[in-house]
Parts: C-alpha cells; structure tokens; sequence
C-alpha cells in the first residue's frame, strides 16, 4: 500500500511540474535565505570579536575634544604640542609606547599610479602601540626622525595600489609636493573593527608630516600603550591629572581631552554586535514566516484541484488511508528536497558571500536544522492537512467541490 | 427470480438543516437484480443523481436501508464501503471526473493500482479495456487531448477495467453529441448483454433510455413508475 502511495506521489509530482516546482521553491527560499542571513551574521559577529581580541586591551587612545561621538567639540580644544608626550613619557608610570600621531589625508602618486590614503606623521612607538609589524625594509632611524627626512612606510593596500605585487622598498613615492623614499613595508592586518582598511596608510616621521603636510607643530592625538599588568585605571586617571594640569584646567571644568580605552571601544563593539545579532535573529525569524506563508499558500490554493482528484480516487476505490499516504508522502518529498536545495544553495551563498565580504564562514549545524525543520514541517503540515480533510468528506462531496 | 443484488428501502436524503432544509429523496423502495439494464429517469430535481450516488456508495442516505448483496451498506464504516466501490462498483460521471495531465492509460490503471494489481496486470488489462471502448491507439493522450466522447470512453473503460458486478452511470451521454451518445449507449447495451454487467444508468433522454430494458422514473423524491422496455 506505502509503495503504491509512493509510486502515485511521485507521479503526481512529476505530472504537476509547476506546483511541484513553486512549493519546492517556498522552501527552498525559506530555508535558504534563514540559514545564509544567519551563517554569514554570525561569521560577521566573530570577525568583529577576533579584531576586537586582537587589540587587546592595553591601549589607550587620547584626543583633543570633550568626547568621541556626535556634538563632540574638539576644534576649539588644545592640540597637544611634543612636550606634552615627552611629559606623558617621564611622569605616567608603566607605559610601553607613546606615540604621536599628525594625520593628514594626501594624495600619493608612484609611476603613472595614485591613490588616495591618509598619512600618519608619528615615532617608532607607533609600531609598538599599533602593533604592526615590519614585512620588509626596516622603521625610522633616529636620524631621520630628528630630521624629518622624507621617509616612509606604507602599508599593504598603499603597496598594491601603487606597486602591486612588487617590492616598493626603495622606490619613491611623491606625496603632495615632495618624494618620500619607502623604507619600510608592513605586515597586512586587513580590515578594523569598524571596517575601515587599516592597511591603507602611510607612516612618516612625526617632524616629517608636521613641516610639509601640516606646517603646525600640532599632534592630533597619542596612542598609550601599556606594559601587560599595568592598572589601566591608574594609569588613565594619572594621565588624566597630568594632562589637566598641564592644560591648565580649573577645578570644576571639564576634561578637554579624551582619553579612551581600547577595552572601552571593545565594550562599546560587542553592545554593537549583540544588537546586530539579535536584529539579524530577528529578520531570519521574518524570512522564516514570510517562507512558511509562501508554502502555505502554494499549498492551500492547489486544495481545490486536488480536493476533486480525492474525490476521483476516493469514487474508483481509493482507501482513505491510501489517499492520505500519497498526499503525505507528496508533501515530505516536496519539502524535503526543497529543504535540501536550499540547505545547499545557502552554503553556496554563504561561501561566495563570506569571501566576497572578508568574513569568516562558521557553518552552524543549528539552523540549517532549525530551517530546515521548519519549512519542511510547513509544507508536511500545509500538503497534508487538507488532503486529510479532503479525504474525509463524501466522495460525492469531494468531487462536487468548487 | 434470483434474490436482489441491489435493495432500497424506505430511503431518504435529506440536504441542509431546519427552514433551508430539501428532502431529495423521501422513501424510495427499489430492488435490482444482477444482469439488468436500468434507466433512471425524471425531471430534473427529482432525485434520481441522489439516488445514483448512494447507490456508489458516494453518499449516505439520512434514513432508510441499503442492502447489496443482502449486505447491509449502512452498517459499513469508511473502508469498507471503499471496498465495496473498488471491488464491485464502477462508476461514469457526468463531468468524467478524469484525473487532469494523465494519460488515458495511466487514468484507466488506477482502480487496478488500487486493487493491488501488479504493473503488467494493469497494463494489459487498461489497454484491452480502451480497445473495448475503441481507443486503441490513444493510450498516451492526456484529458485535455481527447474530445468529450473519448473522455466518457476512457471513464467508461476506467469503471469497466475491474470487471464490476455493477456500473453505475450518471448521464453517461449529457455532454455528447447525438451520434457520440449512441455509440456510448451501444457500448453499455454490449457489456450488458456480453459480459453481464448490471447497468444502471441516469438520463433525461427517451432515446438514451429505449436502450436499457427496464426504466425507473423518479417525482419529487420518489419512484413514480416502474416498467419494463421493448427492448426487454
């Protein structure tokens, strides 16, 4: 009798290519877009946590400027000057590095090539504080930091913008109106956590940048690193003092400085990422409904043409039961293999997508179950139900069905 | 006379509930031995599809007493009137009732597929079948491929292929034509006298109906005359 079913179902199938094909579609959409939206927010999630993770929290980042964020008001705040690092230097205790950074954004031009990036003027403690690493060439020496020779180190964007593949150690760079010599190239990192290119940079000595980009002896913000086991909460509130003092600041007044720690960004990052995580759980529990209705749908509107063909089965000497089996088996086998499909075209996707957009691809056992359940457990339910419904009438009444 | 093979008695219908409430059917009393040739005839409204579809087995009456082959068909759940319609009924609709994108082979299989009956058994049996109804040669054309006439034969030779102790046909000629329904009635005239199928058989047409040997005439819910035809 199941083989019998089974033979019929299939045949049904085959005879309905189009219904067949529009249900297998529901599904496969639906289980599709669920496991690729989520499988790709996930990887998105760890590619954010592992850059998070990598920066450690030893960093301290300080700005002109009340605060980081909107309304911020650092232009009539106080640019550092090279005393007040040399100060940080000697007076904050259990510090690795302290770099200065002057950022401007230039034009570079090698060759017939250019590209847009963004200078940093700043010491050899950039490397430190930075963690950045030297992949061929060598850093500043102290003669051309105190010279402020045109030198530079670029990194592995600014490389294959300008270069390609080649080794740009030794060649010249032309930034506005001056030639930089490359001396150095830098390990890529990729991209940072808030998905800007850190290997799009160039790096110059600090009096570089400040005497031909900038021409002011400002410094626009100090990167702070600190020795591992160093209290960062002591050491940012004795940078804080020293930095209030030597900007004069009155008791009551506000900071008009920032200092911001890299635990705080990383904090601040997984909030971020939890709100991202819960809006993309969200949107698949959406494409999950929106699929499901889409197989109801498709499901129910064939009810009619098919409440008649139980009618037809029924009046020759069809078996309730047998009946039953050949529209459940119909609907497991539809929505199986859209299940299917879709589990393998979301990996599909998920693997295109995940390399197209940098990010790790996590395969998760979990949801591929989850959709998969679900959208095949619509179709079982949608397929099935009517027919039994259908199948319990009165032949005649089947068979009169409109 | 041999013991009736179909038995009503005192049967009723009735469709809907309370004031909206039409009694189809309001007592009718019929006996059918086996080998006959009924027509079925009446005004429209009278009953007689009613009376056709309990006799399939399709539905059920409100009240009263159904015995086929002494069998008591009220007493019979679900299933068992299932069996009852896949082992000794054969049914021709009006409308044909063909399933839709299947070939008149596949369409003919069916009740054997149900029976159980193994592929080759099938086969030959759907292919003698629509031979015996002349269309050989059509085997593999869809519903939507075959005129009327050859949808009401493959139907024909759908109810037939079982080799039914009783086909049940429900104006087995209203959509043909005059020259496609005496083909038809001819058909029915040979699997009755040939074959000795029980043939009951719901028309309006006088014609249609000189060709069974026995005509039941339903009024208003209830058999009016009873008689027999030359043709007898």
């Amino acid at each position: 009798m199941i083989l019998n079913a089974l033979l019929l179902a299939l045949r049904e199938i085959r005879r309905n290519l189009l219904r067949s094909f529009l249900t297998v579609l529901g599904i496969v959409i639906g289980v599709g877009a669920v496991i690729t939206m989520v499988t790709l927010g996930n990887g998105a999630t760890k590619m954010v946590s592992d850059q998070i993770a990598s920066l450690g929290s030893n960093l301290l980042m300080v700005m002109p400027g009340q605060r980081l964020g909107p309304g911020r008001d650092s232009a009539g705040a106080p640019k550092f000057k090279i005393a007040d690092i040399e100060a940080i230097q000697q007076q904050v205790n259990g510090l690795k590095a302290v770099a200065p950074v002057v950022g401007s954004p230039v034009t570079l031009v090698a060759g017939t090539q250019n590209w847009s990036s963004t200078v940093s003027g700043t010491t050899n403690d950039y490397f430190i504080s930075g963690n950045w690493k030297i992949a061929a060439g060598r850093q500043f020496t102290d003669d051309e930091e105190r010279a402020g020779k045109a030198v530079c180190v670029i990194g592995n964007t600014v490389r294959k913008e300008l270069f390609g593949a080649g080794n740009p150690v030794g060649s010249s760079i032309r930034v506005k109106t001056f030639d930089c010599e490359v001396i150095g190239l830098l390990v890529a990192k990729g991209q940072g956590g808030m998905g800007q290119d850190q290997d799009d940079t160039v790096l110059m000595p600090l009096r570089t940048a400040q005497r031909r980009l900038t021409g002011t002896l400002d410094i626009g913000s100090v990167m702070v690193s600190l020795k591992d086991g160093t209290d960062a909460t002591a050491a940012i509130a004795q940078l804080r003092s020293l930095l209030r003092e030597r900007r004069k600041l009155a008791e009551n007044a506000d900071d008009n400085f920032n200092v911001m720690d890299t635990k705080q960004i990383a904090e601040t990052l997984s909030g971020t990422i939890g709100t991202m995580t819960a809006l993309l759980g969200a949107v698949a529990a959406v494409s999950l409904l929106v699929g499901g209705i889409g197989i109801m749908n498709i499901m129910l509107v064939s009810v009619t043409e098919r409440t008649r063909e139980i009618g037809i089965r029924l009046a020759i000497g069809a078996l309730e039961n047998e009946v039953l089996w050949q529209f459940l088996i119909e609907a497991v086998v539809l929505s199986a293999c859209g299940g299917l499909v879709g589990v393998a075209l979301a990996f599909a996707a998920c693997l295109g997508l995940s390399s197209l957009m940098h990010i790790p691809f996590l395969f998760n056992p979990a949801i591929n179950l989850t959709a998969f359940g679900f959208s095949a457990a619509i179709g079982v339910i949608f397929g099935y139900v009517p027919a039994r419904r259908a199948a319990q009438l009165d032949p005649i009444e089947a068979l009169r069905h409109e | 006379m041999s013991a009736p093979l179909i038995e009503l008695r005192g049967i009723t219908k009735t469709y809907g509930q309370g004031q909206a409430a039409f009694q189809a059917l309001r007592g009718v009393d019929l006996s059918i031995a086996a080998g006959e040739f009924v027509a079925v005839m009446g005004p429209s409204g009278s009953g007689k599809s009613t009376a056709m579809n309990l006799l399939g087995c399709l539905d059920t009456p409100t009240s009263g007493e159904y015995r086929f082959q002494g069998i008591n068909v009220e007493q019979l759940d679900r299933n068992q009137r299932a069996l009852l319609r896949r082992q000794c009924l054969g049914f021709v609709f009006q409308g044909f009732n063909l399933l839709a994108r299947t070939s008149a082979q596949e369409n003919v299989e069916l009740p054997l597929l149900y029976r159980g009956e193994p592929g080759a058994v099938r086969h030959t049996a759907a292919r003698a079948a629509l031979a015996k109804v002349g269309l050989d040669g059509w085997e593999t054309h869809t519903p939507a491929e075959l005129s009327g006439g050859q949808q009401q034969r493959v139907a024909i030779a759908r109810a037939i292929v079982t080799n039914p102790l009783v086909l049940l046909a429900d104006e087995p000629t209203g959509n043909l034509d005059s020259k496609r329904s005496h083909e038809i009635m001819e058909l029915l005239g040979r699997l009755n006298s040939e074959q000795g199928i029980t043939i009951i058989m719901v028309t309006h047409e006088p014609d249609m109906a000189h060709y069974a040997r026995r005509i039941v005439h339903f009024v208003d819910g209830l058999v009016d005359s009873d008689s027999a035809t030359e043709a007898a």
